[in-house]
């Protein structure tokens, strides 16, 4: 049971080789062993787990029960969760128990799924380290050959990557504003889609960027990313940028094959600062496709290098909207003053962590008097153009295959202080998330100190069948069958 | 008509636009499922999008949409087939979203214009900038606790219809006319109910002076004024506080005032170090908001008939004058109840019973026209008493009142208190006759060329019928028998 | 352009978030830094380019004009950090 993935558990499940109980006990009790290292989770649940597992038990018994049933999940503390607390990883929301559900995690709940707790994240989604959670850091299953130093897991949805690395969970739900699914999922050696936007809904999920942030599914496989997207997706009326398309059932294009399929290498992705490891890496999934009947192709995204600081001012103008919600008044925490604006910056400033507060500021310029047209107008007509890439390469190709991180997880202590460099992190998967397509990482190989890298599938807008069919052709060739230093039971 | 400032280095003329802010007539919010029913113990008509949750997401109720467009049309004004909503970021108590979604790029109607009258009986045009869809803020409560304001969020996310009009304006009086026409059209077409008591609809007003020729100067904004006859007095204080600024050798600046009636005077609402920079952009929770040309078209069809037109059609239809038109066009219900009587009876006798009378009586009464006693097919069974010489109008003043007082028919009360005209020419001439005798020296002055005295006879006559006798042969009668 | 302490108190003033001295002087830096790297935008022609807003995908969607929600006063006043009976409380606003 230690190293069963989403879909043989199912099986086991619907052959009632084992029980929900059974199964969602085994997940409570590594989360108990392995999470006091892992600082994982901010909020857990086992009690409302057990009592979900007997309810999948008696389904289960009867031969019903959804696509999940009993099967144990963990949700970033970015949903909101009808009477558990979601902290968005932010003292400002320390004790908020919403008294409502978010369409993800109640499309899951749907399906029968059963939520072991709330993950933890870099507060408000904002980071790529998982160091500015409120709640702690999260501390990265897998650890460098030879030396013990903590690593990050990446972020924002670090908690997320490092609950399904480790074992505690067999999957997790994930948001991804530039990047905060897959550069986890990379740094942890597992697999995240974010889908395209407009394909989950964003109601009940705390909001970064609206414009960019999009929930998807982490798993250890494509076929436990395509089961956990089928339940979590779907046309939303209570969010207005939901598109109506009907879900398909995207176990069903896992063995597609690539045959005849056009895979771009957009050259801008090429870098000199490139470590060779990840280069060469590269060049094996090339490899593979194109052994498995794809045929490779050059494409140019001229707009690459843009991608970064147009996000940023894009997300941090959204996000200091966003968060000016969060004033102490109807929830969260507030600091008492004097005066009402007294009360709102003593608040604010308590209530956000510094990254938060630096987002919020540089977003609040941005969209000042004098500086709209200059930067956040500006960079909206590049994210045109950079959409307008992804649409003249989409007309040649099927899919774009890069790196999804320029280097694989790195300790706590060896972020950087400059927040430029920090940002550089999300530079491979910034663009599809401008331009809204969808793209996944799968794990793909181990550096030579055995941390994992990924490998990232940018696809056409509501294609993301075709990802998964030529992620598992990748998957297949890839046989990635490490597992971290820290994994269920093995910490015991 | 020109409205003037006399000051001492010359005359100023003032310059005004205003800034309406209507409540949308709807059953939900324009975001929001929750009620947008005025009142409602606090925090009731509230939902989490109203209040702001984390997670909480916006959608258009496309009945707000309909009623913006459908305003926009009754003031010809141009319909944007394509707008879009934009934050409107600043923090306040009552602002729960620490932004207002409103439209300001791209309001979804464009320019218009509305036609004023004035009390001399001139008409103006008015031009209408633009009309956009925003949502309202909560309320906060000052009066409650010591230390606290109370907030409650029932109006948050209420639809409103900001219309603004171009500087249009040269006089309190025009202002004023403006306001009860703009209100006029939205409660003809049944978009807002314009009732400023309950804050359905208030007014930013704009106030610039100037010379005669000079382009214009600084404007002061004065906010939310919530009656007409204070948007009237507040141009008039602030155009007199500006003519003094600048006959003193100072400068206006631009700022937001308020008007304080018990004062009498407008002060200062924030300083300019509290400026404010509402960092707009298009909210990236909603799309652009696309309408259908069709759509458009089908709720112009549907459209009532509008003040102007309803005046012309009563002016060709019934030959009331443009006075009479005018009052009777002021309300629907008002126009719909003449036009029945008109119908059912005559059409001039119906306007002059109603404009006097009848509206005398109700007056009288406080009742207005839809809780009148008297409904317009009793009004119309009145006058055709009149109309067949039933009884004579005199006779019908009493009879309406007594409707009015005891709910009865015309006829009924006629009968009840046998009021019929007396139409018998040998009992007037009889009354007449006796008249005579009893008034020997008032008839010898008459025969000696006293004419004025035939109305005394007429008079007498009508007593002693108790007012019963038809007039006309009364008077006929009396002429043929002085004349024996 | 170069931005000075007074100008990140300006918004800081305007996203109502407190800041002491030292604060001010590093987020100076700081944004300085970030503000100095997105300059680079300015390389891009964007001439005729329209703002991206959204992806397209979506369909512009109204919904019916009926009352669904609200009445649930406890939900939306349970998490107030201060209230007053039926109210949420700041403190006291001089108008
Ligand atoms: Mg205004
Ligand atoms: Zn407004």
């Amino acid at each position: 049971m230690r190293d069963m993935t989403l879909a043989a558990a199912r099986e086991a499940l619907a052959k009632r080789e084992i029980s929900a109980v059974e199964l969602v006990d085994h997940h409570i009790s590594t989360i108990e062993k392995l999470d006091g290292d892992i600082n994982a989770f901010i909020t857990t649940t086992p009690d409302q787990a057990r009592l979900a597992a007997k309810a999948a038990d008696e389904q289960l018994a009867k031969g019903e029960g959804g696509l999940l049933c009993g099967i144990p999940l963990g949700v970033k503390d970015l949903f909101c969760t009808d009477g558990t607390r979601t902290t968005a990883g932010s003292n400002i929301l320390r004790h908020f128990v919403p008294p409502y559900e978010s369409t993800v995690t109640a499309n899951l709940l749907k399906q029968d799924a059963v939520f072991l707790g709330k993950l933890n994240l870099d507060e408000f989604a904002m980071g790529s380290t998982n160091l500015t959670s409120a709640f702690g850091s999260v501390t990265n299953p897998w650890k460098r050959a030879g030396d013990d130093k903590k690593l990050v897991p990446g972020g924002s949805s670090g908690g997320s990557a490092a609950a399904v690395a480790s074992g505690m969970v067999l999957g997790a739900t994930g948001t991804d504003t530039g990047g905060s699914i897959r550069q986890p999922a990379s740094f942890c050696g597992i697999t995240g889609v974010k889908p395209t936007y407009g394909r989950c809904s964003r109601f009940g999920t705390i909001a970064f960027a609206s414009s960019l942030d999009q929930a998807g599914p982490m798993a250890r496989t494509l076929e436990d990313c395509a089961l956990m997207l089928e339940a979590m997706a779907g046309f939303d009326p209570k969010d207005s940028t939901s598109v109506d398309l009907a879900v398909p059932r995207y176990v069903d294009a896992l063995e597609r094959g690539v045959k005849g399929l056009k895979v771009g290498i957009p050259e801008e992705y090429r870098s000199e600062d490139l470590p060779a490891e990840i280069q060469a890496l590269w060049e094996q999934g090339i490899a593979w496709l194109r052994d498995a009947g794809a045929e490779t192709v050059k494409v140019s995204l001229p707009h690459t290098k843009y991608g970064l600081p147009t996000y940023y001012i894009a997300a941090l103008a959204e996000a200091s909207s966003n968060l000016a919600r969060y004033d102490g008044v109807r929830f969260g925490e507030r600091v008492p003053a004097d005066s009402l604006d007294m009360m709102y910056e003593a608040t604010r400033h308590a209530g956000f962590g510094e990254e938060v507060r630096r987002r919020i500021l540089m977003g609040t310029y941005v969209l000042s008097s004098g500086y709209y047209d200059a930067y956040y107008l500006r960079a909206q007509k590049i994210r045109t153009l950079i959409q307008r890439d992804f649409l003249s390469a989409f007309e040649k190709v099927d899919v774009l295959l890069t790196p999804t991180a320029p280097s694989a997880a790195f300790a706590h202590d060896e972020k950087p202080t400059d927040p430029v460099q920090v940002y550089l992190n999300d530079v491979f998967t910034v663009p599809a998330s401008l331009a809204g397509v969808p793209a996944l990482s799968l794990p793909a190989g181990l550096d030579s100190k055995g941390l994992p890298l990924g490998l990232q599938l940018i696809g056409r807008y509501f294609e993301e069948e075709t990802l998964f069919a030529a992620g598992r052709v990748m998957e297949k060739a890839a046989g990635f069958t490490h597992r971290p230093a820290l994994f269920a039971g093995s910490a015991a | 008509m020109s409205y003037r400032i006399e000051g001492a280095t010359g005359t100023w003329e003032i310059v005004v636009g205003l800034e309406v802010h209507a409540q949308v007539i709807s059953h939900a919010k324009l975001f929001s499922g929750a009620s947008a029913t005025y009142g409602g113990e606090p925090n009731m008509h509230v939902s989490l999008i109203d209040a702001g949750f984390p997670g909480m997401l916006p959608v258009i109720n496309a009945e707000c949409v309909a009623q913006a467009v459908r305003t926009g049309l009754g003031l010809n004004a141009t319909i944007h087939l394509e707008s879009r909503f934009d934050r409107k970021n600043y923090f306040y108590a009552d602002l729960p979203q620490g932004y207002q979604i409103s439209q300001f790029a791209h309001p979804i109607v464009g320019e218009g214009k509305v036609l004023v009258e004035l009390s001399d009986g001139t008409e103006r045009e008015i031009g209408i900038t633009r009309l956009h869809l925003e949502q309202d803020a909560g309320k906060s409560l000052h009066d409650q606790d010591p230390t606290r304001s109370f907030i409650d969020l029932n109006r948050a996310g209420v639809a409103l219809m900001e219309i603004v009009s171009e500087p249009d304006i040269r006089s309190p009086e025009e202002a004023g006319a403006y306001l009860r026409k703009l209100r006029q059209i939205l409660r003809y077409i049944g978009t807002c109910d314009g009732n400023m008591e309950e804050g359905s609809m208030r007014a930013d007003v704009n106030v610039s002076v100037r010379k005669a020729g000079e382009p214009f100067r600084t404007r002061c904004e004065i906010k939310n004024v919530n009656s007409i006859r204070f948007v009237m007095q507040s141009i008039e204080v602030e155009a007199q506080r500006q003519v003094e600024i600048w006959e003193a050798g100072g400068t206006v600046d631009q700022e937001t005032r308020l008007f304080d009636h018990a004062r009498g005077e407008t002060r200062s609402l924030r300083s300019k170090e509290d400026a404010h920079d509402y960092r707009y952009f298009p909210d990236p929770d909603l799309l652009p908001l696309v309408i259908e040309r069709e759509w458009v078209d089908a709720l112009r069809a549907a459209l009532p008939e509008l003040p102007e037109a309803k005046r012309s059609r009563l002016e060709a239809q019934y030959g009331v004058s443009r006075y009479e038109s005018g009052v009777l066009a002021a309300e629907q219900t008002v126009a719909d109840f003449y036009e029945q009587v008109a119908k059912a009876s005559d059409p001039k006798l119906a306007v002059n019973w109603m404009l006097g009378d009848f509206f005398a009586a109700l007056n009288r009464t406080g009742k207005s026209i839809e809780e009148s006693p008297v409904n317009a097919s009793g009004l119309s069974e009145l006058l055709a008493l009149i109309k067949d010489s039933t009884i004579n109008g005199k006779i019908a003043k009493e009879v309406l009142e007594d409707m009015f007082e005891t709910g009865e028919s015309a006829s009924a009360i006629v009968e009840r208190k046998g009021l019929r005209q007396v139409t018998d020419t040998g009992a007037i001439e009889s009354a007449i006759r006796d008249i005579l005798a009893a008034n020997a020296d008032k008839l010898a002055e008459y025969k000696s060329g006293k004419d004025k005295l035939f109305g005394f006879f007429v008079g007498q006559t009508m007593k002693a019928m108790k007012g019963k006798g038809n007039p006309a042969l009364v008077n006929e009668l009396l002429g043929k028998i002085l004349a024996e | 352009m170069s931005l000075d302490t007074r100008t990140v108190r300006r918004i800081a003033k305007l996203a109502r978030i407190g800041l002491d001295d030292q604060e001010a002087e590093g987020l100076r830096q700081e944004l300085d830094g970030i503000l100095g790297w997105v300059e680079q935008l300015n390389e891009v022609d964007i001439t005729d380019v329209p703002p991206m807003i959204g992806t397209g995908l979506a369909k512009p969607r109204l919904r019916v004009d009926v009352v669904t929600d609200g009445g649930k006063r406890e939900a939306v006043l349970s998490n107030a950090p201060d209230r007053a009976d039926a109210f949420f409380t700041v403190p006291k606003v001089v108008e």
